[in-house]
């Protein structure tokens, strides 16, 4: 952290959005994050995700848990909506907030305690919903907020910064939300931003649940030797197999994009995902396949990165339940709250 | 790209824009940071240890530091450098127990200083604290040369150039007024160990045109007309007057002209506003007094009727520009006549040397330039040493100072026998300017104040007396929002790679996007894929050696940093640091205590 706030002085030539706005317009406050965290670094490239897509600061919602991930929507987007909910809560708050209003794009920052110990039940939920929704889970395996325990996702035989071995198996937030029907599974990590924005793009304009797990090495706690959570074994170990570009609406794809191995997965308003593919045989429809993909890497100490699974053609929660499109701030009152009349004649169908 | 060689004085010396710059390279953040603390006398010597002249500087410096200021290229405005010096100057103590004393032990070595103008002061600021024996030969009965007689009163106070040479001269120079040298050759005889010539360029161009002679009565040459108003011979002029010639000199009799009793002044450009060799400022404080500039008007001739000048014929200028914006093609699109009672003439200066015999191994070029070599400003014939406007033709104060510390470089070699073309080194010195988590030696928050105006006395008043200082300096009011704006370019970022673990904390809470971790190539390749493209070619790019993870490098465009110290706040292994870099110029002192030895370069 620092007690200065960032000078509002910014280079001259920063290149603006198609809404006239500077990657400095989606800035938040200062980080009170220890230097050098990993959740830095993704806040970073949120800030460049969510800038490229020239998303209208007011049309964006950030939700989080308890933790130092769910500090993060103070650190970035100030004029957006936000929302610091209970400890693994965020996905409810989520549900309510997307039931009301489908319209705005609702980005839910998550660490690995929030997600996977206290909030595990919420986030299988809205995996199942299939909640629109980008859901960033901030992975450094450990509680940094109460100096370092281990978490849930620390590996068998990780060492905490005093030696201590974990000996209790991990959960893989990507395994188990491929094991549940997530329509958008993906892993990056935070020093990769190359990697992580296009990404961050793509969950952002997928119709359902995206999850981005982003290994982000905790620097207080779990940056040591041993760990496997580390920036030096993150970037020994992580096995990128594919590589994914961000292609918006009605844009025509450059040569150098198409050639290769690539998969191209349309999105529902037209833009594109470019998978360049490291490992030929690798697809990104193929649930069982990326499974097994995973799982079989894993059990190898590696790490596999990129857009792991997609499916665009399940639909989201507000098509499952038949929600209305418009947001319920925008009906009339009358309609929104038609009065006893109108509730005495529903409740005599049940008469 | 290799790695930036930091060990280098040049590398660091050239962040420092402003210091870059400067001629005689003061350490301007320096003193403004003594400024900022009150420390006034501190910065005062700190100035004077560089420049020679802090309180005549800090009102008539050409300021070369200012264009060169980071600050103007973050933002729109430069920091006032220039007025902070001359704080420095009004609010510092007595010095006279800070500067050296007359040494009572000589060295036996005697040198002659032609002209007691800025370059010989200097030179003789720096050989007198050696034990040289100086003697100044001034042919007018005041010392200071075209800073008393060209520069008017109410921009420098008579009683701060007195003040400033008197430094110099009671450090125990043999300061001959009144003694003009006829001739060189007898100069020489006087078996000197070394000459210096600093007389200046004394001489203002002449216009001949029709009806030159026989209105010469009412005009005057730029210069001489400035020196015989500085020493009360004239006293005044006619109601409309007009003045050829747009550089800084026109500029004096301009606004000088107001003071003697002109109604109306015009000054008059043969081209466009863009092409005046003038500074900014000083055609602003010109029209600020109701100055008319007029351009693309070209004399033509004077006109004179019944022997008295009545007005000026000009032709009337179009031109056409290229896309560079210069110009092309001109033509005379017609005449036009501006009745006048006096004109001056301020179209440039040229060296004169009727004292200097052609006979005695000296030699001149085809426009009566003496031949010098412009690293250690001897001419050709050894022992005889120029600077200031005399070596070079007409430039201006803070460059005569520079070329009087390298001539007495020269000289103090030359009298110990030594080559003169090697030169004592540069070296530097970087200290950490941490003070604890979060905290710096130095005010690192930007401080977005936009840059203060010095008042003026107002237009009514400043009129009544010839030599009624124009500007009052900075007060309080001004100067401590001043100082904060400067970025305090010489607190360098320093980079240790093999700390680096490269989390990107450090690139992504630069507010100008300076920083970049990305793949070594070669420059112009570089340059193209930084977090912001590094377009600016003349600021240089500082690459790291490898680092240790994914062997990428660190790469910092030094263009816009601001010196905000975020890069080392968010560092987590400290790889960023911000350290005081302190350039360690070399003066013949330097070459008398290390003989020659390489200055040390500490970290």
């Amino acid at each position: 952290m620092s007690f200065l706030q960032k000078p509002k002085v910014s280079h001259p030539g920063l290149p603006r959005n198609e809404l006239g706005l500077t990657v400095r317009d989606y800035e938040g406050g200062m980080s009170t994050l220890c230097a050098g965290c990993g959740h830095d670094s993704i806040t970073a490239a949120l800030i460049q995700a969510v800038f490229e897509l020239s998303i209208p600061p007011h049309r964006m919602a950030k939700l989080s848990g308890i933790g130092c991930s769910s500090k993060t929507p103070a650190y970035f987007a100030s004029a957006s909506h936000g929302f610091n909910s209970v400890h693994g809560r965020m996905p409810s708050v989520a549900t309510g907030a997307n039931a009301a209003n489908g319209e705005l794009v609702y980005i839910g920052l998550s660490g690995d305690g929030d997600t996977l110990s206290i909030g595990l039940g919420q986030f299988c939920h809205a995996i199942r919903r299939n909640l629109n929704m980008l859901y960033l889970l901030e992975n450094n395996g450990v509680y940094g907020l109460t100096k370092g325990q281990f978490s849930a996702s620390a590996d068998v035989g990780s060492k905490a910064k005093k030696g201590e071995v974990n000996q209790q198996p991990p959960i893989d937030p990507c395994l188990l939300a491929l094991s549940i029907g997530c329509t958008f599974v993906a892993r990056s990590f935070s020093g990769d931003k190359a990697h992580l924005v296009p990404l961050l793009k793509a969950g952002m304009r997928h119709r359902g649940f995206a999850l981005v797990d982003v290994i982000s090495p905790c620097v207080t706690f779990n940056d040591h030797e041993g760990s496997t959570k580390s920036y030096q074994f993150t970037r020994k170990n992580a096995q990128v197999v594919t590589y994914a570009d961000y292609v918006p609406p009605a844009t025509e794809i450059r040569s150098e994009q198409a050639a290769g191995t690539v998969q191209s997965v349309t999105l529902h308003d037209g833009s594109r995902v470019l998978l360049r593919k490291v490992g030929a045989d690798y697809d990104a429809t193929d649930r069982t396949g990326a499974f097994d993909y995973v799982s079989r890497h894993q059990a190898k100490g590696e790490i596999v990165t990129g857009l792991l699974f997609i499916d665009e053609g399940k639909p989201d929660m507000h098509q499952v339940q038949s929600l209305p499109d418009q947001p319920l701030n925008a009906v009339p009152y009358g309609k929104l709250n038609p009065g006893q009349k109108a509730l005495d004649a529903i409740q005599a169908r049940f008469r | 790209m290799q790695p930036t060689d930091i060990t280098d004085p040049q590398y660091f010396h050239k962040v420092v824009d402003c210091q870059w710059g400067c001629p005689a390279h003061t350490d301007v953040p320096g003193y403004i940071r003594l400024i900022a603390q009150g420390r006034f006398t501190d910065a005062y010597m700190l100035n004077r240890q560089a420049n020679v002249f802090p309180g005549i500087l800090g009102r008539v410096c050409d300021r070369p530091c200012e264009p060169a200021c980071r600050r103007g290229r973050v933002e729109d405005k430069p920091v006032a450098i220039c007025r902070l010096k001359r704080v420095a100057a009004d609010n510092r103590d007595d010095v006279a127990a800070l500067l050296p004393k007359p040494v009572q032990q000589k060295n036996g070595k005697r040198v002659a200083l032609v002209g007691a103008g800025p370059a010989s002061l200097t030179v003789a600021n720096d050989l007198l604290p050696l034990g040289y024996e100086v003697v100044i030969y001034e042919a007018l009965d005041v010392p200071g040369g075209l800073m008393r007689s060209n520069i008017p009163s109410f921009r420098l106070p008579v009683e701060v150039l007195d003040e400033e040479i008197g430094m110099i001269v009671g450090m125990g120079a043999d300061l001959r007024l009144g003694t003009p040298v006829p001739s060189m050759k007898a100069l020489l005889a006087e078996g000197y160990d070394a000459v210096f010539v600093g007389s200046g360029a004394p001489r203002g161009k002449n216009l001949k045109l029709a009806g030159r002679d026989a209105a010469s009565a009412n005009i005057h040459i730029g210069i001489a007309w400035l020196e015989s108003v500085a020493f009360g011979h004239i006293d005044r002029i006619g109601e409309k007057v007009l003045i050829i010639g747009v550089g800084n000199t026109a500029m004096d009799c301009c606004r000088t002209s107001l003071r003697l009793g002109a109604k109306s002044v015009k000054v008059m450009a043969r081209k466009p506003r863009q092409f005046f060799k003038a500074s900014p400022w000083e055609l602003e404080d010109a029209e600020a007094e109701t100055v008319e500039i007029v351009v693309n008007h070209a004399p033509k001739s004077f006109v004179v009727e019944n022997g008295k000048l009545v007005g000026m014929l000009f032709e009337k200028m179009e031109y056409q520009f290229d896309e560079r914006g210069r110009i092309t093609s001109e033509k005379v699109v017609g005449e036009i006549l501006f009745p006048c009672d006096d004109v001056v003439l301020a179209i440039g200066q040229e060296n004169a040397f009727p004292w200097i015999e052609r006979d005695i191994g000296i030699e001149f070029d085809k426009w009566e330039v003496p031949v010098v070599d412009p690293v250690t400003y001897q001419g050709t014939r050894p022992g005889v040493f120029f600077g200031g406007d005399a070596a070079f033709g007409p430039k201006n104060i803070i460059w005569a100072v520079e070329h009087g510390h390298q001539a007495a470089i020269s000289i103090h070699s030359y009298c110990q026998s030594r080559d003169l073309h090697e030169r004592p080194p540069y070296g530097m010195n970087l200290t950490t300017s941490k003070m604890g988590t979060h905290e710096w030696a130095f005010s690192n928050a930007y401080d977005p104040v936009e840059r203060r105006l010095v008042p003026h006395v107002s237009l009514k008043e400043r009129f009544a007396k010839l030599d009624l200082e124009v500007e009052l300096g900075f007060g309080p009011e001004q100067f401590v929002k001043e100082v904060e704006r400067c970025l305090n370019c010489d607190i360098q970022t320093v980079f240790t790679a093999k700390l680096c673990i490269e989390c990107d904390a450090c690139v992504d809470i630069c507010p100008t996007r300076c920083l970049t971790i990305t793949d070594n190539g070669e420059e112009t390749g570089l340059r193209q894929r930084l977090s912001a493209p590094a377009a600016n070619l003349e600021q240089a790019l500082y690459v790291s050696a490898e680092l240790p993870q994914t062997r990428r490098v660190m790469v910092k465009d030094e263009d816009l940093c601001i010196h905000c110290s975020l890069c080392a706040e968010r560092c987590p292994t400290g790889a960023w640091d911000m350290q005081k870099f302190t350039l360690k110029v070399p003066y013949a002192a330097a070459a008398a205590d290390a003989d020659l030895a390489p200055a040390r370069t500490g970290t």
